[in-house]
């Protein structure tokens, strides 16, 4: 069998694993699966920028808010997306975010390398001082309260249920957004990563293929941020802050960026340590940095990487193991 | 086609480029139909590189216009001129270093087609890229390789994808920027058999400093000095100059 589809096979068994497994665990692991899994989109659609096209965005906290702040407000205020009009509320998360990214990829995508990282940067702080600042509409500081999750024939109030709706969310963005790294169009990010020059020389309007990638990572992390709210119940500038997109990086750096479902190992490693080690010890803080430290020093391609470097450790063994073999016929 | 009524490919037309005060180029012109083959020599600096760039719209020009098919380029970003049927290779080798020999193939492949925009398909799934690819491969012998990375390739076999990246969109004119840089003399005499190969309706013009490709694939060549075109004609021609013998190929 082709190596890259036993890969694909090993993680659809790994997820589908989880699914069934994780609801049998307790509330708390429950809920700390849904919300790694409604992170990890936002984590998959800033790999689709980092590991895919070369550009680190340190603002994707923007889009997750765009689509929380949206959903928060619609429902609190005019109780919309409480029942099936969920779903036109997700498609709006997305659509705004999306809008959102449009605009911003006018000012960033011009730029490269730490120049666009910075633009990036200061843009997603324009939506956190907005959040923060605009009380009419987003609360403060406060943030906006959900009331209960959103009854459409299922009632998403119930963990179990809920956990499933966001797996469907992150498995279907998971295969929409492999399919699109896989397609002609990714493949040519892949290009404009390794030599932009080049890809222009071939044809390819490479400011184009970047504004569009940067959109649709927009529209994914809309949709994180519509799945994020309902799980925490509350949205506040905390969503949105410098921290947050940091966060998102650091989850796509350690899960292995350029891997796609790097972002959920990425996303479930950081969680557990924040809300399971927090609970335990006062020093997890330490913890979660050394890990960072520890991936990015000795582990570049994250830890999807690790299968491989066992692989190629066993390989070097074993040919060590040899050479005493052919060394006396060598003599 | 008579050759009156025929569009040249490329032309130039009093073409210049100034770095502040340096002036790379100096009001070029030149003209090449379709099937021409053309090469451009001169020592190091003379602006030559600098002249491609200006053609392919990677810098701008100062003054002076590039025409393709006809065509006023001169404003055009690089890729739209690329989609008009140009292709070119880099003095200093530019693939895709960690990507696979057959992915570099493919995304040349694909520069010029609309399926470049897809993202609902798998590009594997694209039967006639890959053929193009396999036959491409092919023909430059590097299908045993196809799956390997490029930076573990050879310079002398990376010199060669460069000149397959090239000519994987199928161009009508190819700019070849010294094809033969950093190759041993064997396999510079192999890169002149390649490039002899090639098909004979599409033009290329060539920078290259190893004479013996110049005068084996070329059948008229410029001589290019501190910017200007010092001399123009056949190879014989150029040969025989006294100003070209002067400033380049050594007195004697
Ligand atoms: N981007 C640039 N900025 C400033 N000067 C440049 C640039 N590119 C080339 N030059 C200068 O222009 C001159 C011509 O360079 P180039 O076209 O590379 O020469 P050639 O290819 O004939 O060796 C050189 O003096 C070089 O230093
Ligand atoms: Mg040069």
């Amino acid at each position: 069998m082709a190596p890259l589809r036993m890969k694909v096979l090993i993680v659809i068994a790994i997820l589908a694993a989880a699914a069934l497994i994780v609801p049998h665990t307790n509330p708390f692991v429950i809920l700390l699966a849904t919300r790694a899994l409604a992170f990890s989109i936002l984590v998959m659609s800033l790999d689709i920028l980092l590991g895919f096209t070369g550009l680190a965005s340190l603002g994707q906290a923007a889009y997750l808010g765009v689509g929380a702040y949206l959903t928060a407000i619609l429902a609190a205020r005019y109780q919309i997306g409480l029942g099936y009009d969920f779903w036109l509320v997700a498609a709006l998360g997305m659509l705004g975010a999306a809008v959102l990214a449009a605009l911003f990829g006018l000012l960033a995508i011009r730029a490269s390398g730490v120049y666009f990282l910075m633009i990036t940067l200061a843009l997603g702080q324009c939506v956190w001082g907005l959040a923060y600042r605009w009380n009419s509409l987003t609360g403060g500081d406060n943030g906006i309260n959900l009331q209960h999750r959103p009854k459409f024939g299922i009632d998403l109030a119930d963990q179990v249920t809920f956990f499933y709706v966001v797996f469907g969310f992150f498995a279907a963005s998971l295969l929409i957004m492999y399919t699109l790294v896989r397609s002609p169009f990714g493949r040519s990010l892949a290009g404009i990563r390794e030599r932009e020059l080049r890809m222009k020389i071939l044809g390819y309007n490479t400011w184009l293929h970047k504004y569009i990638a940067f959109i649709i990572a927009g529209a994914f992390g809309g949709l994180a941020g519509v799945l994020w709210v309902h799980t925490a119940g509350i949205v506040s500038p905390e969503n949105v802050v410098l921290t947050t997109s940091v966060d998102a990086l650091l989850m796509a750096v350690l899960g292995g960026p350029g891997t796609l479902i790097g972002g959920v190992i990425g996303a479930s490693v950081v969680l557990f340590i924040r809300e399971y080690l927090s609970t335990l010890v006062h020093w997890w803080q330490y913890v979660l940095g050394g890990v960072y430290v520890l991936v990015i020093l000795y582990l570049p391609g994250g830890l999807m990487s690790i299968p491989g470097r066992i692989r190629q450790w066993r390989a070097a063994r074993s040919e060590a193991a040899d050479t005493p073999n052919l060394a006396p016929a060598r003599q | 086609m008579s050759a009156v009524d025929a569009v040249p490919v490329l032309e130039l037309k009093g073409l210049s480029k100034a770095f502040g005060g340096l002036r790379a180029v100096r009001g070029v012109s030149l003209k090449i139909m379709p099937g021409d083959r053309k090469a451009i020599i001169g020592p190091n600096g003379a602006g030559k590189t600098t002249l491609f760039n200006l053609i392919t719209g990677i810098l701008p020009a100062t003054s002076g216009r590039v025409l393709l098919f006809g065509n006023d380029v001169t404003r055009w970003p690089s890729h739209r001129r690329t989609a008009l049927g140009m292709a070119r290779t880099f003095q200093v080798t530019s693939l895709f270093p960690r990507l696979t020999v057959l992915d570099n193939v493919l995304l040349a492949i694909t520069g010029r087609r609309a399926s470049k925009f897809v993202m609902w398909r798998f590009l594997s799934s694209y039967r006639d890229v890959y053929d193009k690819a396999h036959e491409l491969l092919e023909r430059a012998a590097f299908l045993d390789r196809k799956d390997t990375e490029v930076r573990y390739l050879s310079h002398g076999e990376q010199r060669q994808l460069e000149i397959v990246l090239g000519l994987a969109s199928d161009p009508d004119i190819l700019l070849l920027d010294e094809p033969a840089a950093g190759l041993s003399s064997g396999e510079s005499a192999e890169m002149a058999r390649f490039l002899q190969k090639l098909d004979r309706k599409m033009a290329i013009l060539l920078i290259e400093h190893d004479m013996d490709i110049v005068f084996d694939v070329a059948d008229d060549i410029s001589v290019l000095h501190f910017g200007e075109v010092l001399e123009s004609g056949t190879a014989e021609r150029i040969r025989s100059s006294a100003k070209v013998q002067e400033i380049y190929l050594g007195t004697g």
